[in-house]
């Protein structure tokens, strides 16, 4: 079964090691199945941003033209679950964690390699139940699956939702539970605590919050579901329940939830900046325990997405206040990469326009934030398209550009080929201009009073400008994120072959070939090091250099 | 792992304290302590949980504390969901 | 983890320790991985029963009288019954825990079926229970009906929400249901348990399924701990 080497002569690694379809499903190779991951993300990142054209294109005119009533509710709705389940939430964590979590620690795969493939195949499963769910009609509650209207009075697919939600949701759990064990037992001789790289630190964070706020928001949909099924009274009106319980219940998770899909990201901006700076990350030890401490306050915060919804006031006062806790540790991880610029030799390759590209959006993301946890200002932006600039500013513009400019450091250790830099200068560009274009008139738009979820705004047509220039930087963000798909593949077959450290990177993962072998390392690793030893690798004889071939 | 040396007996004696709380709280649910009635229960269940947990699944025994943090953690964020919730309903001016 | 055995068939030339896998440097890695991934995911489980116990909090202060009405239906000798039941089982598997370190066999068998012996009992106890709400009405749908216990002493007795007391059985149903269907998991694996037992396949350095197994039969018997006070005991002095 194990061929010792490729065709062409190549050393043998994990892509050469074996061929055939049943080599990749039955995989437990953590490279592996990050790669199915990939595939997999990306499909549902298309069948997502296409409904979100099809919103931005209703949106070009203030009649209702395009599309009908029903068929836009369902358009925002499915829009936000695809993207919020099934690409944000495993978007990092499943395809560059799964990749780098062992490699980074040196680890010869997760813990448990066959839990991990049962957690692809959880998510494959939810994923077609969503797409059935779409296919034969859709939902039209929002993604939020606020009750009653959910659970006495839509017609549409809410059950099939759900348990698509629930499945992708344990896929999420395993995932999570996965790298905290593999974090705590599998780390390499040498690989202490305060040596990890602060990617691993994020992953972390964002583990615990998936092992800890998924069930809840599972608990939840299950009940909705058994509420329209069994005809069960829980948060139903009729009977005495109340609708607010609901809400608190899912954002306990679903506010946790945006940390799972920001922190991976600003574990791989923290990579990023200290390589292209060559410098250790500023504040290693604040940028880490950040990490947790916005898992932590993540949990305490929820409420305020019911600030309006009939919540006590002295509750709202202290969620609002929690609410502004949130921002210390965000500003300590800002500072300290900022910090850790000054005076770098700051070289500017396209990973590193992404991570500069993030440090805008998510600074203008959270901020905002700001403005919407105080109880005055909330109250007037509330469900306008403030909100939904400002969430998009972190999970599109925060999330994504991570995202990218992860899969463009790490893409020549994963593919083992190198991708064309002056196109994906030239995407991350286009990506940038695209998002500010799409989303900043937005906040403008918000702030004057469009409301969220209108198909139709032909009582205001002075706001048509602004939705103007949003679907035109929608269109252009869609080429941004096109092109980086275009290059990559093209680049799995015509690209140069990348030495195993084209960064010249600290980190374990770059000690390996490139691409890695089976089981990462040829020989085990013993780390001596601390991370971030730019200023030692830079230094005229370096002792721990990798050798560039 | 240490439970090697505990005896049986050991964990008899548990199972026997378990059954008579059961006895405790299902008395005590019989008899009008007002408030008290629901914090006495869940005060025995706590107890109850308590010694399942820490010499059944061998928490007090364990060589590492990261099996309690994880029990800690769990049990605090449980709390964070009861509680910040709680807060809500119990301030509200209306209803 | 001395020594550097990067391949599989280098692993697999590891052949004393049959049970350790490839990607593990030594048998106490194994096991400690196993551990602490039992416990996260039973951290997981608290979670995911935790959502319940918060509806039920906050319903329970809401609709006080309504919901010490119905639970007063509940029988209080069956909840009994099935907690010392229950807390035998948890018995029974610490004892099998501690028979398989010892490598005593035929003792880890004959535990691990009287833990699937009381398992079973406290699934038949409860189809009992439901048996009984059923014929009751008590079963929330259209079907519900709800006529409280009159209690002597007590002629001013305030009157009963029927639609509190449906949701109390809503409530009732839906955790206990929940945690029968972690009894049946809990069976399934103690099937599988016994199956690997009688084929003498635990032995002094490996006996972790039974270990992590018994983890999660403790951590249900912990719910049913919560559930059965907060369900049945509702103020029974009225």
């Amino acid at each position: 079964m194990a061929m010792p080497n490729g065709p062409q002569g190549e050393r043998e690694n994990y892509l050469n090691k074996e061929y055939g379809v049943g080599s990749w499903l039955l995989t437990t190779d953590h490279k592996r199945i990050a790669l199915l991951y990939l595939m997999s993300i990306t499909f549902f990142f298309f069948i997502g941003g296409f409904f979100a054209l099809l919103i931005r294109l209703e949106l070009l005119t203030p009649a209702g033209d395009l599309v009908q009533a029903d068929t836009y509710n369902k358009l925002f709705t499915m829009h936000g679950m695809v993207m919020v389940f099934f690409f944000l939430i495993p978007s990092i964590p499943a395809v560059l964690g799964n990749f780098l979590v062992p490699m980074m620690i040196g680890a010869k795969d997760l813990a448990f390699p066959r839990i991990n493939l049962l957690s692809w195949y959880l998510y494959i499963i939810g994923g077609v139940m969503m797409l059935h769910c779409m296919l034969t009609g859709g939902v039209d509650t929002g993604w939020t699956f606020y009750t009653p209207y959910s659970t006495a009075f839509t017609n549409t697919k809410i059950v099939e939702a759900g348990l698509a939600i629930f499945v992708a949701g344990f896929s999420s759990i395993l995932t999570g539970l996965n790298f905290v064990v593999t974090i705590h037992r599998m780390r390499a001789p040498g690989m202490t605590w305060s040596r990890l790289p602060l990617f691993i630190w994020a992953h972390y964070a964002t583990s615990i919050i998936q092992l800890l706020g998924t069930p809840v928001v599972a608990i939840t949909i299950v009940l909705v579901a058994a509420e329209r099924t069994l005809h069960l009274g829980i948060f139903d009106p009729k009977l005495g329940g109340d609708p607010l319980l609901f809400q608190h219940l899912f954002w306990f998770y679903s506010h946790p939830a945006v940390y799972i899909m920001i922190l991976p990201s600003m574990g791989i901006v923290s990579e990023i900046i200290a390589c292209f700076s060559r410098k250790r990350i500023f504040g290693y030890n604040f940028v880490a325990l950040s990490s947790i401490a916005i898992a932590v306050f993540g949990f305490l915060v929820w409420a305020h997405h019911l600030f309006v919804a009939g919540i006590s006031i002295y509750a709202a006062f202290v969620f609002s206040l929690l609410s502004y806790a949130v921002a210390v540790p965000s500003a300590v991880k800002t500072f300290n990469w900022t910090a850790t610029l000054y005076k770098g030799s700051i070289r500017y390759d396209a990973p590193m326009l992404y991570a500069f590209g993030f440090i805008g959006l998510f600074m203008m993301g959270g901020l905002t934030g700001l403005f919407l946890s105080a109880l005055g200002i909330d109250v007037h932006v509330t469900d306008t398209y403030f909100v939904v600039a400002h969430f998009h500013y972190i999970m599109v513009g925060g999330a994504v550009m991570g995202y990218l400019g992860g899969m463009h450091f790490w893409w020549p250790k994963i593919s083992g080929r190198l991708y064309p830099e002056g196109w994906a200068r030239l995407a991350a560009l286009i990506v940038f201009i695209g998002f500010h274009l799409t989303f900043f008139p937005q906040f403008v738009l918000g702030y004057l009073g469009m409301p969220r979820r209108y198909y139709d705004y032909s009582h205001m047509p002075e706001f048509q400008v602004l939705n103007v220039l949003s679907t035109a930087g929608a269109t252009i963000l869609g080429v941004g994120y096109l092109l980086p798909m275009i290059y990559f593949l093209w680049s799995m077959r015509y690209g140069k072959p990348a030495p195993d450290n084209p960064w010249n990177a600290a980190g374990l993962e770059w000690k390996s070939a490139s691409p890695p072998p089976t089981f990462n390392f040829d020989v085990e690793p013993v780390v001596t090091w601390e991370a971030y030893n730019y200023e030692e690798l830079d230094a005229p004889h370096p002792q721990e250099a990798p050798v560039v071939r | 792992m240490s439970e090697h040396g505990t005896s049986i007996g050991f964990y008899v004696m548990i199972f026997l304290i378990l059954l008579v709380l059961t006895g405790v709280t299902v008395s005590a649910a019989f008899i009008n302590l007002g408030p008290l009635n629901p914090i006495l229960a869940l005060g025995i269940a706590t107890t109850k949980a308590l010694l399942v947990v820490l010499f059944f699944m061998h928490v007090k025994g364990a060589s590492e504390k990261l099996v309690k943090l994880v029990v800690l953690s769990a049990v605090f964020f449980l709390l964070i969901l009861l509680g910040l919730t709680l807060s809500d309903y119990a301030t509200r001016l209306w209803s | 983890m001395s020594d550097s055995q990067t391949t599989a068939v280098q692993a697999a030339a590891h052949g004393h320790d049959p049970a350790l896998l490839h990607h593990f440097a030594e048998p106490q890695q194994q096991r400690d991985a196993a551990s602490l991934g039992m416990w996260w995911f039973l951290a997981t489980e608290v979670m995911f029963f935790g959502g319940l116990f918060c509806a039920y909090l906050i319903y329970r202060l809401q609709h006080f009288n309504d919901f010490a009405a119905a639970s007063q239906s509940l029988s209080i000798k069956l909840g009994a019954i099935n907690t010392a039941v229950l807390i035998g089982s948890s018995l029974t598997v610490v004892l099998a825990v501690n028979a398989a370190q010892r490598a005593k066999r035929n003792l880890l068998v004959a535990y691990l079926l009287l833990t699937l012996v009381l398992g079973s009992t406290f699934l038949g106890i409860k189809a009992v229970e439901y048996t009984d709400k059923f014929k009751e009405h008590h079963v929330p749908g259209p079907t519900f009906h709800f006529v409280p216990e009159r209690m002597e002493g007590h002629p001013e007795q305030p009157p009963i929400d029927q639609r509190h007391a449906e949701m109390f059985f809503s409530l009732y149903f839906v955790m206990t249901g929940l945690h029968a269907l972690h009894m049946i998991v809990g069976i399934g694996i103690f099937v599988w348990l016994l199956v690997m037992a009688w084929k003498g396949r635990f032995t002094p350095s490996y006996n972790t399924p039974v270990e992590i197994g018994g983890l999660y039969w403790h951590f249900v018997d912990v719910v049913w701990i919560y559930l059965f006070p907060l369900l049945y005991l509702i103020s029974r002095h009225r």
